[in-house]
């Protein structure tokens, strides 16, 4: 086993070990001073170490792969098929490693001061720090393990993984209402898709004769078999990263504690889905159908996610719809046939939507409340704050040279290749993710100012505050990942960087590919001016309004993601509650109804049986006699007859 | 038809006619009296038949001690004297069934042996049955005299109230003097 | 001597003892139709001795001897019982013995008695619910009424 194997496996290996030693620590005693039990302690240092750890093994990694390394033992043998242990990794799962373990770490150091009393700031101690502390270390190692997984169900055992910490996460606040709903919609919605990405890996795995995925990228499938499987990962992959029409848990999810937000909306949750096509992308570039689907899904995703975020006035679920249009942007980069473009976008976002919500929960922390409606004026307050979320916005619009203006450049340009023909997808495809992709500049440019403006720009709405910037341990995790939120996008430029992010298609160049200075980028430029410019204007018109009624009556319907949540309730949840009603009303009636009957008609007919045993003398021997004289009857009979 | 057949058929009619008095009679202590004139013609029967032994001791266990204890009993549960109407249940089913048995067997019987005749044994004085029982029946009888042994424990324990009691007196000796005070 | 004579007599015998037992109601009674039963069998094994020739000589007389003595423990032990049952009943109808303790010994009665008592409780404490609720309503509907 060579070094670059060892790294790889030790990768998943070393945060789940972290996890499960922490799942068996005790929950921190009632009454005890924060900071002072032993069991957060503990806790507080498996969970940095185990982030720590993976992250130092993950820049190993990037530095001693060279080139995509295979290992894998056999672990199951089902008769023909074959389930293997083992890794497989590339320079895009080194990337993303990095990425999940850097993200990991932060999030495990903030939580440390974040959920230190609580959330909400109940003056209780957060009593389950310890569970909430380890959970992030087995999402961490679940998330690790889809990542360098050489094999679809070790894959795919990451990824349910990962589907149950989510639900335990989000589910960690459980005096909100709310919480324990968004996680078993979470749950629900993204078990949906996995259906389907179960059936698809099967379909795949049973086709190939093997469930090791360079087996499945060699082998020759049809191209029924092809479409139908891709078609069902699609699913999974719509599902984990909430694509448009299972997008509905993401918002929700904002129920969670804040750094569970940004572990999900940056690292681990959301990319898998997209990292997973990556992974199977020869698959997909084989099937335009496929493709096509995907970019329709990722248009629709693109525009519903930016305009839903236009008019929210939580600030984590404008951030949580603002990951709903990025994650269009993956999509479309991948539909249109340009995994290298998604897979930068993937890693520039994950920089910078850790950074934005790991700053709104300092922003929460400080004003106690997640409405922006009772933020504003929070610039001089809280400096350090302010200047981490205009880098962050600046990226998430696309403000060059921030990370997300380079990223969303090559999503751009992939497009514009694709719509000129230049593409395994068809073109008009291609027209479809670039114009949306505009749309989307300009749309995201006015709802990031107008995030920026209402938190942090205008009157204090709440003069009893007194906001201050966080202690040093939130405040060294966001400031550390706005070095990558700004630099990030420039490291396109370094080939060494670039070089490994397109290994999905290998021999081509790739730097051509992910970074263009052409007169094009002025027209994202244009849009982006043009969206922060409205939102400026109308601001500055009257600052204590929202800038958001300018959207007229469309804003309702905006703030409800065009009511998809009640549409979906309509056809999904009442009829599947109906026909659960209806079941548990057969189920009591009819089932228990005929196992009841059944044994009160066995003991009506013992007991009548019973009776009949129970007869007096004269019966009786009236009975026996009769049967006695019958018995005789036949014998005589019998015997006359034989 | 010689004269040992006149005598079976007349102590045979005498015994059915009076076993017929015994399950029709209204009178509880004349269905004893007719049982011993039953049992009396039975043992005539015996007699005929050369079972001398078998026919005496019928007539001292059967007539001088069975229904001496059946009258006791009846003497003892209180019975009426004179008709008594609630002796009897519905008549009809029991009798079909007695009806059938009775006559089916006869008429086994009578297809069985016809109008055939044989000869007599020798009579069963008591040397010979003693030599039977005592000789090749003698481990049955050993087993018959436990069963009487057991039937008699038996009989005792089930008439004699004061047993049973006197273990439900120890068990609450206090109640019946409270009850007196 | 024609052996169909005493074997048509034990079966009319048999047949007037079955019908005994079942016609009679008094133990004493049935007791005595048993009786002729017996008698019925003794008749039969001692005819057999003049027509079935046996191994053993008299193998006839001496079951019916053992069949006498038989008769006499069931008698004994018959009538101890009788007595018992009398003793405990003041009744000797053999139709009339209960035979098990529980409600589904003698099911009429038992189940008059059975369901009279449970709807009897059923209704008792039902009009006792409703009577309590009633008198908890009563006060606190006009607590209010009496602050104001």
């Amino acid at each position: 086993m060579s070094t670059t194997t060892l790294l790889g496996v030790l990768l998943p290996v070393v945060p789940l070990v972290a996890g499960l030693t922490g799942l068996l620590l005790p929950p921190s005693p009632r009454g005890a001073a924060t900071g002072q039990e032993t069991a957060r302690r503990l806790a507080v240092g498996l969970g940095v170490a185990g982030a720590a750890g993976a992250l130092a093994l993950a820049v190993a990694l990037l530095f001693t792969l060279d080139s995509s390394t295979e290992a894998s033992t056999t672990w199951i043998r089902f008769g023909g098929l074959t389930v293997t242990l083992g890794v497989r990794l590339d320079g895009a799962a080194a990337l993303v490693a990095v990425a999940v373990a850097a993200v990991a770490l932060a999030v495990q150091v903030y939580s440390t001061g974040y959920l230190k009393r609580g959330p909400h700031d109940d003056v209780d101690v957060d009593h389950r720090y310890p569970p909430y502390a380890a959970q992030i270390s087995l999402f961490t190692a679940a998330m690790l393990l889809v990542v360098v997984s050489g094999d679809l169900i070790l894959l795919l055992v990451g990824w349910e993984v990962m589907g149950l910490c989510s639900y335990l996460l989000i589910a960690h606040d459980r005096r909100l209402p709310a919480a324990p709903a968004a996680a078993m919609k979470a749950f629900l919605v993204t078990r949906v898709g996995d259906v389907g990405f179960l059936l698809g890996i099967a379909l795949l795995g049973v086709s190939a004769g093997s469930f090791r995925i360079a087996d499945v990228l060699a082998h020759d499938h049809g191209t029924g078999t092809l479409t139908a499987a891709t078609l069902l990962l699609l699913a999974g992959v719509a599902g984990k990263s909430a694509q448009f029409p299972l997008h509905t848990w993401l918002p929700d999810a904002m129920a969670g504690p804040t750094p569970i937000s940004a572990l999900i909306h940056a690292a681990t949750m959301v990319a898998a889905g997209v990292y997973a096509v990556i992974r199977l992308w020869p698959l997909f570039e084989a099937t335009p159908t496929v493709l096509a689907v995907l970019g329709v899904m990722a248009s629709v995703t693109l525009l519903l996610g930016a305009f839903a975020a236009t008019a929210q006035d939580d600030i984590k679920r404008v951030l949580a719809w603002s990951t709903v249009s990025q994650l269009g942007y993956m999509t479309g980069a991948l539909a249109v046939g340009s995994p290298p473009a998604a897979l930068f976008h993937l890693l520039t976002h994950a920089a910078f939507k850790a950074l934005l919500f790991l700053a709104a929960g300092v922003v929460i922390h400080a004003v106690g409340t997640t409405l922006m409606s009772r933020m504003g004026g929070l610039r001089h307050r809280m400096p350090v704050t302010f200047w981490c979320t205009v880098v962050g916005l600046g990226a998430l619009a696309g403000v060059p040279p921030l990370s997300g203006f380079w990223s969303k450049e090559g999503v751009l340009a992939a497009a514009e290749s694709a719509l000129l023909g230049d593409g395994p997808a068809p073109a008009w495809v291609g027209w479809l993710v670039f114009l949306s992709g505009l749309l989307g500049v300009a749309v995201t440019a006015w709802y990031a100012t107008r995030l920026l403006l209402r938190t942090f720009f205008g009157a204090a709405r709440d003069p009893l505050l007194n906001p201050h910037d966080p202690p040093a341990v939130l405040r060294w995790p966001v400031l550390l990942l706005a070095v990558p939120a700004v630099l990030l996008g420039l490291a396109g430029f370094w080939p060494a960087f670039a070089d490994r992010l397109p290994s999905a298609v290998p021999g081509e160049p790739a730097t051509a590919e992910l970074l263009h200075v052409a007169p094009l980028m002025l027209l994202p430029l244009a849009l982006l001016a043009l969206g922060a410019g409205l939102a400026w204007v109308r601001w500055r018109r009257d600052s204590a309004a929202d800038p958001a009624t300018a959207l007229g009556p469309l804003r309702p319907v905006f703030a409800r993601a065009f009511r998809l949540d009640d549409v979906q309730h309509t056809l999904v949840v009442r009829p599947t509650a109906a026909l659960g009603r209806l079941a548990r009303g057969a189920d009591e009636r009819l089932v228990d109804g005929a196992v009841t009957g059944t044994g009160r008609a066995a003991r009506a007919l013992g007991g009548g049986l019973g009776d009949l045993h129970r007869a007096a003398l004269p019966r009786a021997a009236t009975a026996v006699l009769a049967g006695a004289l019958l018995i005789g009857l036949a014998a005589v009979l019998i015997g006359a007859t034989s | 038809m010689t004269g040992v057949d006149v005598l079976l058929l007349a102590l045979g009619a005498v015994a059915v006619g009076s076993a017929v008095l015994v399950v029709t009679t209204k009178h509880l202590v004349r269905a004893g009296l007719y049982l011993v004139v039953c049992l009396g013609a039975v043992a005539g029967l015996y007699l005929v038949l050369a079972a001398e032994l078998v026919a005496w001791v019928q007539v001292l266990i059967y007539v001088g001690a069975v229904v001496v204890l059946l009258l006791f009993a009846v003497m003892l549960t209180r019975a009426p004297i004179g008709a008594s109407d609630d002796l009897d249940r519905p008549g009809w089913p029991a009798a079909l069934i007695g009806g059938g048995v009775g006559l089916g067997l006869a008429v086994l019987m009578v297809d069985a042996y016809r109008w055939t005749t044989v000869e007599l044994p020798a009579a069963g004085t008591a040397e010979r049955i003693g030599e039977q029982v005592f000789g090749s029946w003698v481990l049955p009888f050993e087993v018959l005299s436990i069963l009487l042994l057991s039937a008699l424990v038996g009989a005792i324990v089930l008439s004699r109230p004061d047993i049973g009691a006197a273990r439900q007196a120890t068990g609450d000796p206090d109640r019946e003097p409270g009850r007196s005070r | 001597m024609r052996p169909v004579i005493p074997y048509v007599t034990a079966a009319l015998l048999f047949g007037l003892g079955v019908y005994g037992v079942l016609r009679r109601r008094n133990a004493v009674l049935v007791l005595m139709a048993v009786e002729l039963m017996l008698n019925a069998v003794n008749l039969i094994l001692i005819t057999a001795d003049t027509t079935a020739r046996a191994l053993l000589p008299q193998g006839g007389q001496v079951f019916a001897l053992f069949v006498i003595v038989l008769a006499a423990a069931e008698i004994g032990v018959g009538l101890a019982i009788v007595l018992q049952l009398y003793r405990m009943r003041a009744s000797v109808a053999v139709d009339e013995v209960p035979l098990a303790d529980g409600p589904a010994t003698e099911p009429i009665p038992a189940g008059v008695t059975g369901s009279g008592r449970v709807a009897g409780s059923g209704r008792v404490a039902g009009s006792g619910r409703v009577a309590g609720g009633a008198g908890d309503a009563g006060p606190g509907a006009q607590r209010p009424e009496g602050e104001r």
